[in-house]
């Protein structure tokens, strides 16, 4: 005897015919599959965005959650307000002032990570076919979200000094022409995710100014603006404007990403329409974790944590940045960022990182394709690399191997197309010095046609 | 109530697929009171199949290793009965190349090819061909791995400029990489199931993209994204045809139990087989299950008739 199984091909379509419009552009892909197999144990991994937790001392993290058991059992393991528990606020509010910000308690959201708040300012603010402006490329944990929200998602290229202002305008302009109000900009300002760049201080005064004068709001994730190996720190965009710029924090890269809390801190009426959304959300963002944190802040210097990972992070990109000068052709070109976690590398444009990343799971490495970082398909050639994930030999040899594929794919083009081997050859002379610092061909790396981009 | 071990997930690129096929195939094999082990195939498998020793093992693999004959051979090796075919079978399916001489050589129509080694390439300068082998079956050129299940890897060239990123991709899958005739139209699927040791087609399928310009890796995967016909809407001499070609393939490349075989049905009327797959997908959107859907098929029988005909074929 045999019993009818529970989903046959004709329910899939029952199934499909229930499906909101809005999941039309939620897409798995070939990419995710790929990046499912990044994840086997004996994978280098390139391709996370992991801060490395194992530096976090398991003494503290048992003396931490025994002062919340002894202390605030009952209250740890309760619902909170939607909004937030005071004392975490409090932490909040210090390491905002150490960003260089100046917040009242009452001005924020505390959310269930920092990609919390990017999906309840969409929910706040976007309708279907809404115009979100953000870089490109952006996030790639943002892509989601938006299409979620069916945002009409338009890019604007970035180079050494961050989003590109001018392109900003006129594409804004373009828009108006258009009939279109974009609802906001979402914006990397501090070591880019995933270019690696910094946005300069003129261009944060001007992005603030565009986004006053045309009122509309600006989305400032800064994830990791504390973890800058060099230079001198530059003044977040709220602290510019305070009535049209939405930040998003967290907690993730300078204590731990597992217990996803996040913040808002925006103007009071759309604060007040964020905390209504996550209400419907989560009710709350987990009480136990929230206790957790404060009881940490409390326990002793946070910012000494802070700058035992800076130490860390500095090394592993600065061992990334070597192995890419010694392991990568002439031909390919990178970013090479203040801070943060990523260096964002742009190969030949006859390799397509997403096939790149096939055959580098076969030599166990992976990093993310650059195309996860677009809506239209472009950025093909370029590949995320994480540097904060994996330990400085890791990193060294990861690099390594991927160096090797790609000299065997350059070698293979130029046996293809006729050309000598095009390392041996190089084009023009730019090409002659990979690229280390900021500077003129940092531009020709990552200035893109200010052509339209659309979502799905 | 047969032991049976669900061998799925592996290191393909496939993998997802695979731990989805399997996951269905195990809950079926559940519901119809076989005792089930599922194994996600690693370096431990060889180990954990001698301690499981199962009756069968229902190979839910796709893609390198699993589907290449790999496992099959390994399992071989260990005594131990397998769904689905042979590893001769297997390596001729899998081996998109070996499959297109093969059908070649027996008459079977299938999209005209040139195919060649990295080396050929690298050692024999191979390129100085390309404008040749352009010129025979002009533009737009389908560049593809020889090995890979999916459509991953394969690009489509529409003009010469195209041909040695596409061939770069290509060789990102595989050592072995073919060139072949683009035949415009409509995308079938004929899978076929051995009832009583007979092998037997099942209604055609056909794939409608709704986006994608072919039918792509992801498409294939999604709910959604792919709008499939089954029966799909043919003369019944087409489908007839099809059938036929289908079984032919499945006899000529050896293969057992099941399997799919994809082919083209072009402007003209025309069939071409494009390729033949070992061990079609059992997911939710996959064709095999469709197309048993649509012969009254339940997919509990479905699995059953596949675990029968390895049953059978061992005894």
């Amino acid at each position: 005897m045999t019993v009818r199984s529970r989903t046959t091909a004709h329910d899939i379509e029952r199934y499909a015919g229930l499906f909101a419009a809005r999941t039309r552009g939620m897409k798995s892909s070939a990419m995710r599959d790929l990046m499912a197999l990044t994840e086997q144990p004996d994978v280098i991994s390139l391709a996370g965005g992991w801060p490395d937790t194992s530096t976090f001392p398991p003494d503290s993290y048992a003396s931490v959650m025994g002062a919340v058991a002894a202390e605030s059992c009952a209250r740890a393991l309760q619902y909170g307000p939607t909004e937030g528990l005071t004392l975490v606020k409090r932490c909040i509010v210090e390491v905002m002032r150490e960003e260089g910000m100046s917040v009242d308690a009452d001005e924020l959201l505390v959310t269930t990570g920092g990609q919390q708040v990017i999906d309840l300012v969409c929910k706040t603010l976007v309708d279907p076919g809404d115009v979100v402006v953000a870089e490109a490329p952006t996030y790639p944990g943002a892509v989601p979200t938006f299409s979620a929200y069916e945002a009409d998602v338009v890019q604007v290229p970035i180079d050494e000094e961050g989003m590109i202002v001018d392109v900003l305008v006129t594409t804004l302009n373009r828009l108006e022409s258009e009939g279109k109000r974009p609802k906001f900009i979402y914006t990397v300002p501090n070591f880019h995710n995933p270019g690696g760049v910094t946005l300069s201080m003129e261009r944060r005064h001007e992005l603030v100014r565009i986004a006053s004068e045309r009122e509309i709001l600006v989305l400032e994730d800064n994830p990791y603006g504390l973890l800058r190996y060099e230079g001198t720190p530059l003044p977040p965009l709220r602290s510019l404007d305070d009535e049209f710029v939405i930040y998003a924090g967290t907690f993730s890269k300078i204590l731990s990403p597992g217990v996803r809390l996040g913040w808002a801190a925006a103007p009071g009426p759309v604060l007040e329409k964020m905390n209504v959304g996550k209400q419907g959300a989560d009710l709350c963002s987990s009480s136990v974790c929230q206790y957790f944190v404060s009881a940490y802040f409390e326990s002793g210097p946070w910012l000494k944590y802070v700058r035992s990972l800076i130490e860390i992070y500095r090394r592993r990109r600065d061992v990334m940045l070597d192995a890419l000068a010694e392991f990568l052709p002439r031909e390919a070109h990178w970013t090479h960022p203040e801070g943060g976690l990523f260096i964002w590398a742009t190969l030949p444009d006859y390799i397509d990182t997403t096939d790149l990343l096939a055959r580098a799971l076969d030599e166990h490495v992976a990093f993310v394709p650059g195309r996860a970082a677009y809506v239209d398909g472009r950025g093909g050639s370029s590949m995320r690399l994480n540097f904060s994930g994996v330990d400085e030999a890791q990193i060294h040899e990861g690099i390594r191997r991927i160096g090797e594929i790609v000299h065997e794919q350059v070698a293979l083009y130029g046996t293809l197309t006729g050309a000598a081997p095009a390392a041996r050859t190089p084009e023009s002379p730019a090409a002659l010095e990979p690229v280390r610092e900021p500077g003129a061909a940092l531009a020709k790396v990552l200035r893109l046609p200010a052509q339209r981009k659309r979502a799905g | 109530m047969t032991q049976v071990a669900v061998l799925k997930g592996g290191r393909s690129l496939e993998r997802q697929v695979s731990l989805k096929s399997g996951a269905r195939v195990q809950d079926a094999l559940e519901r119809l009171g076989h005792e089930v082990v599922a194994i996600d195939v690693g370096a431990d498998l060889v180990g954990r199949l001698e301690e499981k020793r199962p009756e069968l093992a229902f190979v839910a693999l796709h893609g390198r290793d699993g589907e290449d004959g790999t496992v099959q051979e390994l399992l071989d090796a260990m005594g131990i009965r397998y769904t689905g075919s042979g590893v001769s079978a297997c390596i001729r399916a899998a081996d998109k190349v070996l499959a297109k001489h093969a059908m070649r050589d027996a008459g079977i129509p299938t999209p005209d090819f040139f195919a060649f080694n990295e080396t050929a390439f690298r050692e024999l300068g191979a390129a100085q061909a390309l404008p040749a082998i352009e010129e025979q079956l002009s533009f737009p050129i389908v560049v593809k791995p020889a090995g890979q299940g999916s459509a991953l890897g394969i690009k489509f060239a529409r003009t010469t400029a195209d041909v040695p990123a596409a061939l770069v991709a290509a060789f990102s899958y595989d050592r072995k990489v073919l060139l072949e005739r683009h035949i415009p139209g409509r995308d079938l699927a004929v899978s076929l199931i051995e009832r009583d040791g007979v092998p037997t087609a099942l209604p055609v399928v056909e794939a409608v993209p709704k986006q994608e310009p072919f039918y792509d890796f992801e498409a294939r995967y999604e709910i959604g994204r792919t709008t499939f016909v089954c029966p799909a809407a043919l003369d019944p001499s087409v489908s007839e045809r099809a059938s036929s070609l289908a079984l032919e393939v499945f006899e000529l490349l050896g293969c057992a139990g099941f399997a799919r075989v994809d082919l083209m049905l072009s402007e003209d009327g025309g069939l071409h087989v494009l390729e033949a797959n070992s061990i079609p997908g059992m997911t939710e959107t996959s064709l095999l299950p469709q197309a048993a859907d649509a012969a009254g098929i339940s997919f509990d029988e479905l699995v059953q008739l596949i675990l029968d005909a390895a049953l059978a074929r061992v005894s």
